[in-house]
C-alpha cells in the first residue's frame, strides 16, 4: 500500500491495514502519537482500529517543547 | 489561586517547555519553579526516527495541566486545526491561541487571533488567547468568552520586559477574567512587575530556558511572582514628590 505520511510517500508492507499497524511499523510511540487520516482527526478512542487505503494521506504529530 | 475555565492553580506561573539545553536540566527547572501548567507545541512525530525523546515521557502528566499553543499557524483555520490534533492527544481541552502575523517581531494577527478564538470557543476549548497590549482588542476577546487574556509584555524572546506598563494594567482594570502577562518577560523583577500591576499569572519561556543556571532562573522567577503577588496583595504607597522621613521627629533635642 502507498500512503502520503507526514509530507512523505511511503511504500508499507501488506499487513499494514491500521492505524495501530503504521504506528507500529515506523515504531513510533503510541502514548504521543496524535493521528489525523485524510484531514479528519481520529479521536484516540478510535485511532487505533481506524482501517487505512492506498492513497491515504496521514499526519502523525506530537507534543514538543514551546511556549 | 488562580482560575482558568474549570481549572484552579496554586502557582500563577506558567512555564514553556521550548529551547532547554536538556531533559534534565529542564526536569529540575520545572520543579524549581513550581508551576503547575506547562506550554507544548504540536509538531510532526520524525517517521524515520522513532527513537527520538520526548519531555513528556520524562514528567509524571498527571502533576501537571498542559497547555498547547497553535503556534506555527497563520491563519485561524490553521489555529483551530492544530487546537484539535491537541485536543485529540487526550491530554488537555486548554489551548493558548497563538497566531504570528508577522515573523520578524512575531507579534500576532489581531484579526486571526479573535476569529480562532471565536472558533475554538464555539468547538468547547478552554481559551487562552496570546494578544498584543492592545487594550480593545483584550475587551473584544473577552467579551467573546476568552477565559483568559494573554497580552504580551514586549515581542516573543526579547527579554526587553514590559514595554507598556500602561496599556498592560488597562487591560487588567477591564478584565473580569484572568490576565496572563505572556511573552518578553527577561528577568524575576520583570514577572513581578507584571503581578504587581495585577496580573494573575505570567507566562514565559526563554527567560528560563536561555539562562545560563536555567534551574536556578527558574527558582528565581518563582520568587519574583510570589513577591509581585504579594506586594499587590499588600497594596503598594502612593508615589509621591515630597519626601516624607520615617524616622520620628521628637526626640531630636540631643543635638
Amino acid at each position: 500500500m502507498n500512503m502520503t505520511v507526514n509530507g512523505r510517500d511511503v511504500e508499507l508492507p501488506d499487513h499494514v491495514t491500521t492505524v495501530r499497524d503504521l504506528l507500529d511499523h515506523f515504531k513510533l510511540n503510541k502514548e504521543l502519537a496524535i493521528v489525523e487520516l485524510n484531514q479528519s482527526i481520529l479521536d484516540k478512542s478510535i485511532r487505533d482500529d481506524a482501517a487505512l487505503s492506498d492513497g491515504d494521506r496521514i499526519e502523525i504529530v506530537q507534543f514538543v517543547g514551546g511556549g | 489561586m488562580l482560575k482558568i475555565g474549570p481549572y484552579s492553580f496554586n502557582s500563577r506561573l506558567l512555564l514553556g517547555t521550548g529551547k532547554f539545553p536538556d531533559f534534565d536540566i529542564q526536569k529540575e527547572a520545572v520543579e524549581k519553579s513550581e508551576t503547575e501548567i506547562l506550554t507544548f507545541a504540536v509538531r510532526r512525530m520524525n517517521i524515520f526516527e522513532p527513537e527520538q525523546p520526548n519531555f513528556l515521557e520524562k514528567i509524571d502528566v498527571n502533576n501537571y495541566t498542559l497547555l498547547p499553543n497553535t503556534a506555527g499557524a497563520k491563519t485561524a483555520e490553521e489555529a483551530v486545526r492544530i487546537a484539535k490534533l491537541a485536543k485529540a492527544s487526550g491530554l488537555c481541552d486548554m489551548i493558548k491561541v497563538e497566531v504570528i502575523g508577522c515573523d520578524k517581531t512575531l507579534l500576532p494577527d489581531p484579526i486571526e487571533t479573535l476569529k480562532a478564538s471565536e472558533m475554538l470557543l464555539e468547538e468547547g476549548f478552554i481559551v487562552l488567547p496570546y494578544t498584543s497590549d492592545d487594550v480593545l482588542l483584550a475587551k473584544r476577546l473577552e467579551g467573546l468568552g476568552c477565559h483568559a487574556i494573554m497580552p504580551g509584555a514586549s515581542p516573543i524572546g526579547t527579554g526587553l520586559g514590559i514595554i507598556n506598563p500602561l496599556n498592560i494594567r488597562y487591560i487588567i482594570e477591564q478584565s473580569s477574567v484572568p490576565v496572563i502577562v505572556d511573552a518578553g518577560i527577561g528577568v524575576p523583577s520583570d514577572a513581578a512587575k507584571a503581578m504587581e500591576l495585577g496580573a494573575d499569572g505570567v507566562l514565559l519561556n526563554t527567560a528560563v530556558s536561555g539562562a545560563n543556571d536555567p534551574v536556578k532562573m527558574a527558582e528565581a522567577m518563582k520568587y519574583g511572582v510570589l513577591a509581585g503577588r504579594a506586594s499587590y496583595e499588600a497594596g503598594r504607597i502612593p508615589k509621591k514628590f515630597n519626601a516624607a522621613a520615617s524616622s520620628p521627629l521628637e526626640g531630636m533635642s540631643i543635638l
